[in-house]
């Protein structure tokens, strides 16, 4: 594609971001929900150490995992976008072929738009008050920590545009889904526990038993999370990054692919049935 | 070379028969039913470059598949069409870049954003270059008269604003060929005027050829001079406003207000339709009688207050065509 042909994209993602910044109400909300989640959750975490069995990451660790997981939740892909549902239904998405442009790439952008701009209005407050307004409280033991090294920022960094990347291919593979399914009701239901709970957004996949591990290993699921979280953490050292990160990248590819091949066979179906 | 150009265009559409009642219901999970729905029965016409078209048909006709086949959205099952070179469903990327299309129903700007990041938006979209892009948007501006509206953000426009912006819209990549779908729907007056003018600048001073499809018959009459009718899937009719007149019926209107509202009117060759006291409406055929002719005897056996003559309203005229068909084509 050339530099030209992609303006086009660019311009329609800073756009989407605007239109989401709008929604601050919305993000207040999620804010003070994250917040009382990654309590809850830093609280079982306590509990659980103070049982004694050697655990599988270090206290500090884990608390970062988990801030990171409620500072980030927008970029899991757990739900659909309300407003391409409506255009399904109401039989407008065919009006989306009359532009000069890839209807997927089209729909991968504006999913991964919803995603970061949803996310970076989260997060921000999230990191400022977990990571350096509980420290000077007092509250060290359930802050936020800092990068374990400037590799493992890096590392981080990278995995992040994975999630990324990944998260707006699963949202668009439910998009597409969309136009067989018409009500996106039934994945609405599913994707939730699917998604929150193999990217280890519920328990840090770490404390998982090890027979079950090789299956997180080789879900897509877990390079939405667990892998950008434990490169920050330093749990996966900067040297083991490659692999993680090469397998993330390449079920991003194939969900990429994927989501391209039952895009063309529904806008087959768009363009047979008229929307 | 004709800059559309449409064969034997068919497209069957199939729908799923829902049975009555709890066993059909039951019946429809196992095996469904479809019925065919023929939008379009082999359609053949030719556009050329600069003509502004008027394409009206009864609701269900087959427009708005002939208008969504046209600019790409939907394939036909059979027939060929090309449109300035290109089959449309082919090269749909390439082809919809040099065209613009406008739904009455539906937007085509950013609901949440102001209406000028909409056009920015677009304009990169179509990788419109910035000279050429502020000279079409100025023009824009000044003949829709944009100017108060384009920081206003598209959800606080009224409908005929609404319009207007998105008319703009569609031109900023200047394509040669527009088509309108019910652009004048639910616009008041006021708005429908606005949008008349504009169209029929743009058709006459720039060359754009337009299709136009509406109920209104005041756009057709006042902008199209060539109207094709469709009904069930077929062109009814092709041709000018004048002939469509001619073909249905010659006939004429002639409106008389007499001084004295109890003489009764007395006209040879004139037939009467109504009379509201001294208002008698008659019809005549003027290859029988000229309207000349009957003005002079009129004028001649009674005393006058004012006459003139009219043609029989579009109205009549089109559901006529789509009541009997093509009767005389």
């Amino acid at each position: 594609m050339t530099a030209a042909a992609l303006s086009g994209y660019r311009a329609l993602l800073s756009a989407r971001y605007r239109m989401v910044l709008q929604y601050r109400a919305a993000a207040a909300a999620g804010i003070a929900t994250q917040f009382f989640w990654g309590v809850i959750m830093i609280m079982v975490m306590e509990a659980f150490f103070a049982v004694g069995v050697a655990p599988p990451m270090s206290f500090a660790a884990t608390v970062s995992y988990i801030w990171l997981g409620q500072a980030l939740l927008a970029l899991q892909p757990w739900n659909h976008d309300r407003e391409l549902e409506a255009m399904v239904q109401k039989g407008h998405v065919a009006y989306e072929l009359l532009r000069p442009l890839d209807l997927y790439t089209l729909w991968f952008v504006r999913a991964v738009a919803w995603r970061t701009a949803g996310a970076s209005l989260r997060a921000i407050p999230i990191v400022l008050v977990a990571g350096l307004l509980l420290p000077v409280m007092g509250g060290e033991r359930w802050a936020l920590g800092p990068p374990a090294g400037a590799e493992a920022a890096l590392g981080f960094a990278v995995a992040l545009l994975g999630t990324i990347a990944l998260g707006g291919a699963i949202t668009t593979l439910v998009h597409v889904s969309l136009l067989w399914t018409i009500s996106g009701e039934g994945l609405a239901r599913v994707m939730p526990s699917l998604v929150i709970f193999f990217s280890g957004m519920v328990v840090p996949i770490p404390f998982f038993p090890d027979w079950i591990q090789p299956l997180f290993a080789w879900l897509p699921f877990r390079g939405l999370a667990d892998v950008p979280f434990r490169l920050y953490t330093g749990h996966i050292p900067p040297s083991e990054a490659l692999p993680t990160l090469a397998l993330v990248a390449a079920w991003a590819l194939a969900l990429v692919a994927l989501g391209r091949w039952l895009m063309a066979r529904g806008a087959r179906r768009l363009v047979v049935h008229g929307g | 070379m004709a800059q559309i150009q449409v064969e034997g265009l068919t497209k069957t559409f199939q729908i799923a028969k829902r049975r009555a009642g709890m066993l059909g219901a039951l019946a429809g999970v196992v095996r469904r039913e479809h019925r065919e729905l023929v939008a379009l029965d082999a359609i053949t016409f030719e556009i050329g470059q600069g003509e502004l078209i008027g394409y009206v048909g009864p609701n269900g006709a087959g427009k708005s598949t002939t208008i969504k086949i046209l600019s790409g959205i939907l394939v036909p099952d059979a027939g060929h069409c090309e449109v300035l070179g290109f089959v449309p469903w082919r090269e749909r990327r390439r082809y919809v870049a040099a065209i613009g299309v406008v739904f009455g129903q539906r937007t085509q700007l950013w609901w949440d954003l102001p209406v000028v990041e909409s056009f920015d938006l677009l304009r990169s979209i179509y990788h419109v270059d910035d000279a050429s892009y502020r000279r079409t948007l100025d023009e824009m501006v000044s003949l829709l008269d944009l100017e108060p509206l384009l920081d206003t953000p598209v959800r606080q426009l009224s409908l005929g604003q609404r319009m207007r912006c998105d008319l703009a819209a569609s031109l900023l990549h200047e394509p040669s060929l527009l088509f309108l779908d019910e652009p004048t729907i639910g616009l008041d007056a006021p708005s429908k005027l606005a949008v008349r003018d504009f169209v029929k600048r743009l058709n006459r001073d720039r060359g754009v050829t337009v299709i136009l499809t509406t109920h209104d018959m005041d756009d057709i009459e006042t902008l199209c001079e060539r109207v094709m009718v469709i009904g069930d899937g077929r062109i009814l009719q092709d041709g000018s406003l004048a002939d469509l007149r001619e073909r249905v019926s010659p006939e004429r209107r002639l409106i008389v207000d007499l001084e004295d509202p109890e003489v009764t009117l007395d006209a040879p060759g004139a037939r009467v339709i109504s009379r509201e006291g001294p208002r008698w409406e008659l019809a005549f055929d003027p290859r029988v009688v000229s309207p000349a002719q009957l003005i002079t005897q009129v004028a001649s056996r009674h005393a006058v207050r004012d006459l003139f003559v009219e043609n029989p309203p579009i109205e009549e005229v089109i559901t006529e065509i789509y009541d009997h068909g093509g009767l005389a084509s």
